[in-house]
């Protein structure tokens, strides 16, 4: 009951937005699934915690298809216990399968992260076929130069998360910026990251972090903005653009700020 | 309350004027373990046999466990006779020069106990003959209370170990819980990195316990000292991690969908992790399985929630929330009965339960500027708090030792931050840490 009321509310505001089916994204109730293993032993093994991190395999077949056909991406980590693919596909088991349509070229970079390091690798589909129609705005650059060049912080007050004039009038420009690239990079995702001043804690920095990425996300889906195309992520006071001890400082680092997801 | 400017001199001037002072500060008791504290003399013991280069990392080691302890009045040094004994059978029944244990009881040293002793190297070990008698009884035989041989490595850090053992053993004599073997666990900033690092308690032996190449942060402590939770950005958002805090070897935890699983505290029977998640839109407390499932959440409110901490005697949970300025709060094991501990000024943070349950340690900007925190002591049944650091830039994350008497913490009072051991009224302040920038220690079994 309590878990659903919160999600209930975002879960309409999204639906008015999107005219879509928005709620059947749920909090799970219980674990899907268990924790990423390494592939090639038991936990028990004492020398696990000394290995680092390897891509068994990383492949895609066929690699090369003609634009609206699929292929499969297939990998395999071991001794990693995050392993994420780029290009919109995200946080993924230690092996697995996922079927892609790209409508270009693309290159695919897996990563694997462990507590003794991380390692990543590539692999490439080729399309064929006729170009997109394009806004325009895939000519100024790739898309994390696009994302880095053309999308604006959204500034907050000192504890708040409220969406002020100021930060209204940079997410409104934004919103139109990401609804072109999203069009003319279809795989692509981007992260708003929420980031705070190093006054408060850093434990509660995290929680006002998250709540300043969501605020952000939640006024641009509705602005229409497809929601599953922005990721939130809460740095709280751990990544700071400055570290002067002034009011300047602090208010440059209260911020949502855009990135490419990889 | 307690006016500020007599906790400022607390944390200013020695344990005994704060006695003499009459300050009613919470701790008290629990350091001095009630009554008096008997006056202490330690001779700086020689080494033969190889044994002496490594005599002042022993004699070091040695007397700041001893006064660190906070359970003694050390005796200057200058005090001391010319002759100090080293083993038994040198004591004399009279002397004048130190070889008698009256010349350690009369004064000007007025001991009531000394201790002394040697080490030896004998066959490829260090060996420590160690003795602790009290100067008061007429015969050396009816005196000693402690006589005792301790074996290390013939190094510094074999000397250290001996002697940290040797003054566990004294500590234990008068009522203190021994340290013996605990690590403290901490991060350590390199860049944009953050690892969680490790420790013995008086700042010997660091290492890296993680190597994520990535932020691992916040970390806490199994009540039993096998594992540390932490939070991590190693997936690209905040997740909860557990390792093995022997081997830094991963247990399974499985993380629940959310944007921030994080500041993550062990149940006192440690088979539950609490933590804050955002996984119904805003941060509020969970609770799960060491492993992962069963997770819940506990508090239901409209205003950002973290840092939940179970007290040891259980029934509550300390946590910190808004709306606006962060304080201290407190619930039930339900999430019922929500109740603001901080009286609403500035910001408080970092709420710690000592291990009987009964003060919660905390850091607050009272009286300063938006970011000037500094390290709190609260008997939350009457709300009466002790202030423990001032004047020393900002200080935070104060956790507590196993034996309830000392506590951890971060401060900036040297320009970086760097991580400290006090005992818990604020006297015997130690600087642990100097490499790197050091932050959130926790201290474990």
């Amino acid at each position: 009951m309590k878990m659903n009321r919160t999600a209930g509310t975002i879960c309409l505001a999204a639906a008015l937005a999107l005219s879509t089916a928005a709620c059947k994204k749920k909090t799970p109730i219980t674990p899907p699934t268990a924790p990423i293993a390494p592939s090639n032993s038991n936990t028990t093994d004492p020398n696990a915690g000394k290995l680092k991190p390897a891509i068994l395999s990383f492949s895609v077949e066929p690699s090369s298809i003609e634009r609206g056909q699929s292929a499969t991406l297939r990998w395999s980590v071991s001794n990693a216990n995050a392993v994420s693919i780029d290009n919109g596909i995200g946080e993924v088991q230690g092996a697995g399968t996922r079927r892609i349509t790209p409508t270009e070229s693309t290159t695919f970079r897996l990563t694997a992260a462990g507590p003794n390091g991380t390692i990543s690798g590539t692999t490439t589909v080729n399309v064929t076929g006729a170009a997109p129609a394009n806004t325009g705005l895939a000519n100024a650059g790739t898309f994390d130069q696009i994302v880095n060049s053309q999308l604006s912080d959204a500034l907050f007050d000192y504890d708040g998360n409220t969406i002020r004039a100021d930060a209204q009038e940079a997410l409104n420009k934004d919103a139109d910026v990401l609804k072109k690239i999203f069009a003319d990079f279809p795989n692509r995702s981007v992260i708003v990251e929420g980031h705070c001043d190093e006054r408060g804690s850093a434990e509660y920095n995290l929680g006002l972090g998250d709540q300043r990425a969501s605020s952000a996300k939640a006024y641009l889906v509705q602005l229409g903005v497809t929601a599953d195309r922005l990721k939130t992520v809460s740095y709280g006071k751990e990544r700071p653009q400055c570290t002067e001890a002034n009011d300047d400082c602090y208010q440059r680092n209260r911020r949502a700020h855009f990135s490419a997801a990889q | 309350m307690v006016p500020s400017k007599v906790i400022r001199l607390c944390f200013l001037l020695q344990f005994a004027i704060v006695l003499a002072f009459g300050q009613g500060n919470l701790i008290q008791s629990v350091i001095s373990k009630g009554g008096g504290k008997p006056n202490l003399a330690v001779t700086d013991f020689r080494g033969s046999g190889g044994g002496q280069p490594l005599m002042n990392a022993f004699n070091g080691t040695l007397y700041s466990d001893l006064e660190t302890s906070g359970l003694f009045n050390m005796v200057s040094k200058s005090f001391y006779p010319l002759q100090n004994p080293q083993r038994p059978e040198e004591l004399k029944p009279t002397s004048g020069q130190g070889m008698a244990l009256a010349d350690w009881a009369g004064t000007p040293v007025n001991a009531n106990w000394l201790a002394f002793g040697y080490n030896s190297v004998q066959g490829g070990q260090l060996v420590l003959y160690g003795y602790l008698y009290e100067t008061s009884q007429k015969t050396a035989e009816s005196a000693q209370a402690i006589g005792k041989r301790y074996f290390g490595s013939v190094d510094e850090s074999g000397a250290r170990k001996v002697a940290h053992e040797f003054a566990a053993d004294i500590i234990q004599k008068f009522g203190g819980g021994s340290l013996i073997g605990s690590h403290i666990y901490f991060v350590r900033e390199n860049g944009r990195t953050k690892e969680i690092w490790q420790m013995d308690y008086d700042g010997q032996n660091q290492k890296p316990l993680t190597h994520s190449g990535s932020l691992s942060i916040m970390p806490a402590v199994s009540p039993d000292g096998t594992k540390l939770a932490y939070t991590s950005f190693a997936s690209g958002t905040p997740k909860l991690s557990i390792i093995s805090t022997e081997s830094g070897r991963p247990l399974r935890f499985y993380n629940q969908e959310a944007s921030l699983n994080a500041t993550p505290s062990f149940s006192p029977d440690g088979t539950t992790l609490y933590y804050a998640s955002s996984a119904s839109g805003l941060s509020q407390i969970y609770a799960a399985n060491l492993d992962g499932t069963n997770f819940r959440r506990i508090s239901v409110s409209k205003a950002i929630q973290v840092e939940p901490k179970v007290n040891p005697k259980g029934g509550v949970i300390a946590f910190v929330a808004g709306p606006g300025h962060q304080q201290i709060y407190r619930m039930n094991m339900e999430g019922a009965d929500m109740e603001r501990l901080t009286n609403g000024e500035g910001e408080a943070s970092n709420p710690a339960w000592s291990p009987d349950g009964r003060l919660l340690l905390f850091a607050w900007t009272r009286g300063y500027a938006t970011g000037g925190f500094n390290i709190f002591l609260m008997d939350p049944s009457t709300r009466e708090y002790d202030q423990l650091t001032s004047n020393a830039g900002r200080n935070e994350n104060p956790t507590w030792a196993p034996d309830g008497r000392h506590i951890v913490f971060t401060s900036n009072r040297t320009g970086s931050f760097q991580i400290y051991s006090m005992l818990a009224d604020g006297s015997q302040l130690q600087r642990l840490t100097s490499a790197g920038v050091n932050r959130s220690p926790v201290w474990g079994k």
